[in-house]
C-alpha cells in the first residue's frame, strides 16, 4: 500500500475531527474572551477566579462527580467480575447495557415517580413502618440516580479488561499457593486497572457537568457548573461567561485524562 | 455481511415508507406550498380546532413550531435560516427583538379588530403604540396552595411565605427575574429596580426563605402540585390554571401588594414571507368568538375585551385569573433591562440557589 492511499483514509476522520472537535473547542475558547459588550478581555476569567460563588460551585461539581464515580466503581467492579464468571455472559451484559437505550430524561421522570411522596419507595417505607420520607430533592437521591445512570459505562470497560485477562495468570497464582484474595489483590486487580481507569474517565467527566438531573432530581439544591453554563447560554445570554466555565471544565477533563491515562492501555473505552 | 446488507436495506425501506406516508398525510391535510402560515409558538398555546377553522375559512394551512423559552426563540430567529411568519414573545422579549431589528412593524390599516382589545394591555412601555405587537394572552405571578395542608385564606401576601410554619414546603419556579421580583415586591420595591443595594437586600431576604424552599424546579411544578407533593408553589397564572383544573384542592393567589403582569404578544419576525396569511390570521384571532374559544382552551386570561364577555361567568369573574382593579393596579410589567443588569439579577439568584 502506498503512503498516499493511507493518507486518503484519514480524510473522513480528519474532517470529522476538525469540524466537530477542534472547531467547537476553538470557538468556545475564542468566545470566552468576550464580555457582554463584545470587547476582547480577560474579565470573564478574573470574574470566575475571584467569585466565591463560582469557586464553591466548582468544588461542588468536583465533589459530586467524585462521589458518583466512587459509588459507580464500588458497584461496577464486583458486578463486572460476577458477570464474567457467569455462563451466559453476553445475555447478562446485554441486560446491563439495556437501560442506556432509554433516554435519560425518561429515566429521570421514572425516578421522580418512584421517589415522590406517594411513590413506590415511600409506599415501601410506610409498609415496613418507617413512614414516608422526603426522598426527592435530596443530595442522596441525586447521587443515587446519577450513579444508576453511569453504571453501564463503568461496567463495560472493566468487563472487557477482565475478558482480556489471560486465565493462565490466575491459575499460576493459585498453583503457587496464593489465596483467592491474594490472587485478586496482586494479579487480577492490577491487570484490570486499565479498565477501571477507562471507566473512571467515562463516568467522572460527564458527571462534572450534569445539569438536568440537578434540577429534576436534586430540585436545584445541588448546583454544579452545568447549571451555571445553562443559565449563561439560555437566560442571561452571556455566552462569554458560559464559555469561560466551559473552558474550565475542558481543562478539568484534560487533567482527569492525564491522571488516569495509561500508556500500556491497548484499547480505549469500548463504547 | 449479507445480514448487514439486508438490515440496511430494510431500514432504508422503513424510512422511505414513513416519509411517503408522512408526505401523503400532509398533502391530504392541504398544506400546499404558498397557502401556508408558519407560526412559532409556545407548546400547546393555541386551540388546534381554531387552526382547522382558520384553514377552512381562509385556505391557509398553519404550520406550528414550538419553543420553550423566550431566549431559545430569540436565539433561533436571530441566527437566521428560519421563515416564521408569526412568533409569540413575552413583553420584555418584544423590546429586545425590536432593538435587535428582528421585527416588522404592524400595518394597522390591515388590522380590522384592534378596538376589541382592552386598553389596559395596549400601549405598554415595551412597545408604545403597539407598533410591532398585538397582545395574545396575559397573566400574573402568584402563589398556589393546597387546601388539604394550608388553611384557605392564610396565604394572601408574599411575606406569608417566609413564615417558619412552611419549612421545606415551598416550590419555586426556576426563573431569576420572577423569584428576585417576588422578593422585591415583598419589600415594597419595584420589580424593575436596577439599584444594586436594593437587589442585594432582596437576595438577603431570599436567603432567609431558603429553609422553606423544598425545590426550585420548572414545568415539573405542575405535576408535583397536582400530585400533592408540595403544599405551596410560586408559579405563573397559566401554569396555575392547569394545576387547578387537575386538582380541586388547589387555589391561586395574586398578592395584592404587587406582582408581575406578563403579556405574551404576536409579532412578525423580519423573516416572514406570507403577509396576506399573517393579517388574515391576526384578524381571525382578534375575533371575540375565536379569542374566547382559545382562552377557554389554553386557560390563560385574554386581553380581548369583547372575548372576555363571551366567557362563562364563572371564568370571567374568577378573581384568581382576572384580579380586581386594586390588585391589577399594583401589577408591574417587566422592563427589558440592559444585559449587565440581567446578569446582576441572575448572579444574585444563582447565589441564592447556592445558599440552600
Amino acid at each position: 500500500m502506498t503512503k498516499r492511499r493511507t493518507w486518503v483514509y484519514f480524510i473522513p476522520y480528519g474532517l470529522w475531527l476538525a469540524l466537530f472537535v477542534i472547531a467547537p473547542v476553538a470557538l468556545i475558547i475564542y468566545q470566552s474572551f468576550f464580555d457582554l459588550g463584545q470587547h476582547f478581555t480577560l474579565t470573564n476569567y478574573s470574574t470566575y477566579f475571584r467569585s466565591a460563588t463560582y469557586l464553591k460551585m466548582t468544588l461542588n461539581s468536583v465533589w459530586y462527580a467524585f462521589l458518583i464515580t466512587l459509588f459507580t466503581g464500588l458497584i461496577s467492579y464486583p458486578t463486572a467480575y460476577f458477570i464474567h464468571q457467569l455462563k451466559h455472559r453476553q445475555f447478562w451484559l446485554l441486560l446491563v447495557i439495556l437501560p442506556t437505550w432509554i433516554n435519560i430524561l425518561l429515566k429521570a421522570y421514572a425516578f421522580i415517580g418512584i421517589f415522590s411522596q406517594a411513590g413506590l419507595a415511600n409506599q415501601f417505607l410506610t409498609f415496613i413502618g418507617i413512614g414516608p420520607q422526603q426522598i426527592l430533592f435530596t443530595n442522596a437521591s441525586f447521587i443515587f440516580v446519577a450513579t444508576y445512570i453511569q453504571i453501564p459505562f463503568m461496567i463495560l470497560p472493566i468487563y472487557n479488561a477482565l475478558d482480556d485477562l489471560n486465565p493462565a495468570f490466575v491459575n499460576a497464582s493459585k498453583d503457587l499457593g496464593a489465596s483467592t484474595w491474594q490472587t485478586f489483590r496482586h494479579v487480577i486487580f492490577p491487570l484490570t486497572l486499565p479498565g477501571v481507569k477507562a471507566g473512571v474517565q467515562a463516568v467522572f467527566i460527564p458527571s462534572l457537568s450534569l445539569f438536568m438531573l440537578t434540577r429534576l432530581i436534586g430540585g436545584n439544591k445541588v448546583i454544579t457548573l452545568g447549571t451555571a453554563i445553562e443559565e449563561h447560554f439560555l437566560t442571561t445570554m452571556n455566552w462569554g461567561m458560559g464559555s469561560t466555565i466551559g473552558v474550565v471544565l475542558i481543562v478539568a477533563m484534560i487533567v482527569v485524562m492525564l491522571l488516569t491515562g495509561d500508556q500500556k492501555t491497548k484499547g480505549g473505552t469500548p463504547r | 455481511m449479507k445480514r448487514l446488507v439486508s438490515l440496511i436495506v430494510s431500514l432504508l425501506a422503513v424510512c422511505g415508507l414513513l416519509a411517503y406516508t408522512g408526505h401523503q398525510l400532509q398533502a391530504s391535510s392541504g398544506s400546499t406550498g404558498s397557502k401556508v402560515l408558519n407560526l412559532y409558538n409556545w407548546g400547546d398555546y393555541i386551540d388546534p380546532h381554531l387552526l382547522k377553522k382558520f384553514q377552512k375559512e381562509t385556505g391557509y394551512h398553519v404550520n406550528v413550531e414550538t419553543f420553550d423559552s423566550n431566549e431559545a426563540m430569540y436565539t433561533k430567529i436571530n441566527q437566521g435560516g428560519t421563515h416564521y411568519d408569526l412568533a409569540v414573545p413575552s413583553e420584555y422579549m418584544v423590546a429586545k427583538m425590536k432593538r435587535a431589528h428582528l421585527l416588522q412593524p404592524l400595518d394597522k390599516s390591515r388590522l380590522t379588530s384592534l378596538q376589541n382589545y382592552d386598553s389596559q394591555f395596549l400601549n405598554q412601555t415595551f412597545d408604545r403604540g403597539n407598533r410591532y405587537s398585538l397582545p395574545y394572552f396575559w397573566g400574573t405571578l402568584g402563589i398556589i396552595y393546597n387546601d388539604k395542608f394550608i388553611k384557605p385564606g392564610s396565604i394572601r401576601h408574599w411575606n406569608d411565605l417566609w413564615s417558619t410554619k412552611y419549612r421545606d414546603r415551598i416550590m419555586l419556579i426556576d426563573s431569576a427575574r420572577d423569584i428576585m421580583g417576588m422578593a422585591l415586591a415583598s419589600q415594597g420595591k419595584s420589580m424593575n429596580t436596577t439599584d444594586p443595594t436594593t437587589l442585594r437586600a432582596a437576595e438577603q431576604k431570599l436567603n432567609r426563605l431558603a429553609p422553606n424552599v423544598k425545590a426550585t424546579v420548572a414545568d415539573e411544578i405542575k405535576m408535583y402540585m397536582t400530585q400533592n407533593e408540595a403544599p405551596i408553589a410560586v408559579d405563573w397564572s397559566g401554569e396555575a390554571a392547569e394545576m387547578l383544573a387537575n386538582n380541586d384542592h388547589l387555589h391561586y393567589v395574586v398578592p395584592s401588594e404587587g406582582s408581575n403582569l406578563w403579556i405574551d404578544n404576536l409579532v412578525i419576525p423580519k423573516t416572514a414571507q406570507h403577509t396576506n396569511a399573517i393579517y388574515a390570521f391576526l384578524n381571525f384571532m382578534s375575533r371575540p368568538d375565536n379569542a374566547a374559544q382559545n382562552a377557554e382552551y389554553v386557560g390563560y386570561a385574554t386581553p380581548n375585551r369583547k372575548a372576555k364577555t363571551l366567557l362563562p361567568k364563572a371564568t370571567r369573574d374568577d378573581q384568581q385569573f382576572y384580579p380586581d382593579a386594586t390588585t391589577l393596579r399594583h401589577l408591574e410589567v417587566y422592563r427589558d433591562l440592559s444585559p449587565t443588569k440581567v446578569q446582576l439579577y441572575n448572579d444574585l439568584y444563582l447565589e441564592f440557589k447556592m445558599h440552600h
